[in-house]
């Protein structure tokens, strides 16, 4: 019978941020639980900013992570060493965690292509818009290390939306035939712009499609912080060091939603009802996180007022660095065409440069 | 214009002239369907599909998932079975993943099956800059569907050719590739007749008239253009501007005719100056007119890099300034 092999949804926390009875808290430390926190909100918060950046003009659009933090970030919490992500339009705070100031994601939105400059030994590729493109990309860099004889993990990002993506399929096919140590993290927001779940897929859940490709796919609550910590754990120590007769890949679905519109120039309200909205907001990952870590006396009152202080000096100091770079030089758009400039490319520059000076900046802008 | 008896018209945008041609199509002839990604309920990204959906239904306004090879695709197999769907592609920038079921498919379809099958399709994309949109969806890459035998590319400028062509182009028994300039959807407004009527592909208009330098442009390039023209007037040089409306087939006659009277030309597009349009238009002329021909051809266009983020597009996409420039050029040689 169709669903049959839906794997069941993981879960550690409840929805009142409690444990559940049958569950193990993972082997963190009291000071990585705290961290975890701190990047859930600081996600939370950085969202609020990018939002209002885009709304007073300061920034172009922005596609919001409201409700889907643990996703991304207790997944890239996991990671290690120079394990890789893949991000989405939608991925900044696993970009952050895996070493990549926010500045570089306010600057690609503020239409920079300094934002994409990553840093040497920061192990991000760069944001990838066109959906589900990045998945084969992920499944070569990892064939590549595993040849190279490295046991790096890599983990590309995307939506529900992106599964019915001929890419992903053709990705995951070769993953499971070469065997390559892929984490495919799937943060399922319910939506793909105004696209319900019913309409993407007839599969009962994204995670059983893995059996297709013959390896093992994963349900998650992508909005409890810890289980999604978990499940991305295992994942990756399998991609690592599977056991005898198994695959490397997994396919991770987080069922979270986005409480949010899809992006910036977007009106959920046409196509989605607001006590859906409601229902989820009920499983908000930050106030669970929050309610376990009080709970459990690692967390106060004193310790959360310093949380948000270090998270909003972030979020500030992020959006300062990125409107107080220089504007990009026109002439930058030349450089990095080929590694050598052709001789047609360089008559361009010099055309474009010879332009400039005869009539000013200001006469390409109106 | 044809098929048309009354002169009640609406002032429409180009979007909304889109939308007027879907809507007047679907209730002409139910073989019409239309379908991509959020063109159902959320009445498409820039409501080019408002109000479709509420009229006809989920059966004839198909909310896909996001697939776009499958979009194009099935509607290969929809076309030559008998429908007349329109697909969108929600920004040209994505088109690529569709990319082989367009050239591999619907342009050959009626080679391969000598004419036994035919694929009466329309894939609709918003296409080109101008509007600080993020990255790939500002690019023009209408040259390399020009390129490909099979394929109709048209290209309005105006509300009133938008539904004109849009309608041709449905009617098309042959696959067209209709591409929106999204710097025009809501830029102005213009007097679009209620009833349908057809702008014929593959026929450019004058759209003012001039005697030294004539300047081809089409989509978005042409409002620019014509600014440019009439600022250059004051300055003495008076241009004839010709929208080409179609990039293919192109209209030879109506080029060569236009330069034959000025002897003198400029070509305006966002896409890259190698293997762009101008290359295509430039060879033309040479071809037919080279005797006449006064000066060498400027090509104004996008430079032969990506296009930028937004910092920098307006340094990359000709605007008013350089397309004077390049005019100037041709009018002093
Ligand atoms: C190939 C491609 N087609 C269309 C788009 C336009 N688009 C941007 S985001 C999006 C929906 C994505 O949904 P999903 O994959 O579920 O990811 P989410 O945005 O919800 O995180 C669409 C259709 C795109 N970016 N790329």
């Amino acid at each position: 019978m169709r669903g049959d092999s839906a794997p069941e949804l993981r879960q550690i926390l409840d929805e009142d941020g409690q444990l559940r009875d049958d569950a193990v808290v993972p082997d963190l430390t009291d000071d990585e639980l705290l961290e975890l926190f701190r990047m859930l909100k600081l996600a939370r918060h950085y969202d609020e900013r990018a939002i209002k950046l885009q709304r007073q003009g300061r920034m172009g659009t922005y596609s919001p992570i409201a409700g889907q933090e643990a996703g991304h970030a207790a997944s890239a919490f996991a990671l290690s060493g120079d394990d890789w992500i893949l991000p989405s339009h939608r991925a900044d705070i696993a970009s952050r965690i895996r070493g990549l100031g926010l500045e570089f994601h306010l600057m690609y939105c503020m239409g920079m292509e300094r934002g994409n400059r990553i840093p040497e030994d920061t192990p991000v590729f760069p944001v990838t818009l066109p959906i589900a493109t990045q998945i084969p990309h992920a499944v070569g860099m990892a064939w590549a290390s595993k040849y190279m004889g490295s046991d790096r993990v890599f983990m590309p990002y995307f939506g529900d939306g992106g599964t019915s993506e001929g890419d992903f399929h053709e990705g995951l096919n070769f993953a499971g035939v070469f065997d390559t140590p892929t984490v495919f993290f799937i943060n399922n927001n319910q939506w793909a712009i105004s696209i319900g779940p019913d309409q993407q897929t007839k599969s009962r859940t994204l995670a059983q499609k893995a059996d297709a490709y013959g390896f093992e796919g994963v349900r998650v609550d992508g909005m409890d912080p810890l289980a999604v910590y978990q499940v991305t754990h295992e994942a990756i120590e399998k991609a690592r060091d599977p056991p005898e007769g198994e695959l490397r890949p997994t396919l991770i679905e987080a069922l979270t939603y986005r409480f949010g519109p899809h992006t910036t120039s977007d009106d959920p309200s046409v196509y989605r009802e607001d006590e859906e909205l409601e229902r989820w907001e009920q499983r908000d990952p930050i106030p669970r996180m929050e309610t376990f870590l009080r709970d459990t006396g690692r967390l106060d009152a004193e310790l959360l007022e310093t949380i948000e202080q270090q998270v909003a000096d972030e979020v500030n100091e992020a959006i300062d660095i990125a409107e107080s770079v220089d504007r990009p030089e026109p002439t930058n758009m030349f450089d990095h065409t080929f590694a050598e400039p052709t001789p047609r490319l360089q008559a361009q520059r010099e055309e474009l440069q010879m332009l400039r000076e005869e009539y000013g900046d200001d006469a390409f802008t109106h | 214009m044809s098929g048309t008896e009354t002169t009640e018209t609406t002032n429409l945008t180009l979007v909304q002239a889109v939308r007027d041609a879907l809507h007047d199509e679907m209730a002409r002839d139910d073989r019409v369907v239309v379908l991509g990604e959020d063109v159902g309920v959320n009445d498409g990204v820039f409501r080019a599909t408002e109000g479709l959906y509420d009229e006809y239904g989920a059966e004839r306004v198909i909310d896909t998932p996001l697939a776009e090879s499958a979009i194009a695709g099935t509607a290969v197999g929809m076309a030559a079975f008998g429908l007349r769907p329109v697909a969108e592609i929600q920004f040209m920038g994505f088109i690529y993943l569709a990319f082989d079921q367009i050239v591999s498919h619907a342009a050959r379809l009626r080679t391969r099956s000598q004419s036994s099958f035919n694929v009466p399709l329309v894939v609709r994309a918003p296409y080109g800059g101008g509007v600080h949109a993020p990255e790939h969806h500002s690019e023009s890459t209408e040259a390399m569907f020009a390129h490909m035998p099979g394929l109709k590319v048209v290209i309005p400028s105006t509300p009133y050719d938008t539904k004109g062509l849009l309608t041709a182009s449905i009617r098309d028994p042959d696959p067209v590739i209709f591409l929106e300039p999204k710097s025009r959807y809501r830029a102005s407004r213009e007097a679009v007749p209620t009833d349908s009527y057809t702008v014929p592909l593959g026929e450019a208009a004058v759209r003012r008239e001039g005697t030294d330098v004539t300047v081809f442009a089409w989509g978005g390039m042409v409002a620019p253009t014509l600014e440019a023209a009439e600022n250059l007037a004051e300055e003495g040089i008076d241009c004839e501007v010709v929208d080409l409306r179609t990039i293919s087939p192109m209209d030879v006659d109506t080029i060569v005719s236009s330069f034959e009277k000025t002897g003198r030309a400029a070509v305006v597009h966002e896409a890259p100056y190698t293997a762009g349009m101008a290359a295509e238009i430039t060879a033309t002329i040479q071809e037919e007119s080279l005797l006449l021909q006064e000066a060498p051809i400027e090509r104004i266009t996008g430079w032969d890099t990506h296009y930028p983020l937004y910092a920098s597009e307006d340094f990359y996409r000709p605007g008013v300034t350089r397309i004077e420039h390049g005019i100037r050029n041709a009018a002093g040689f």
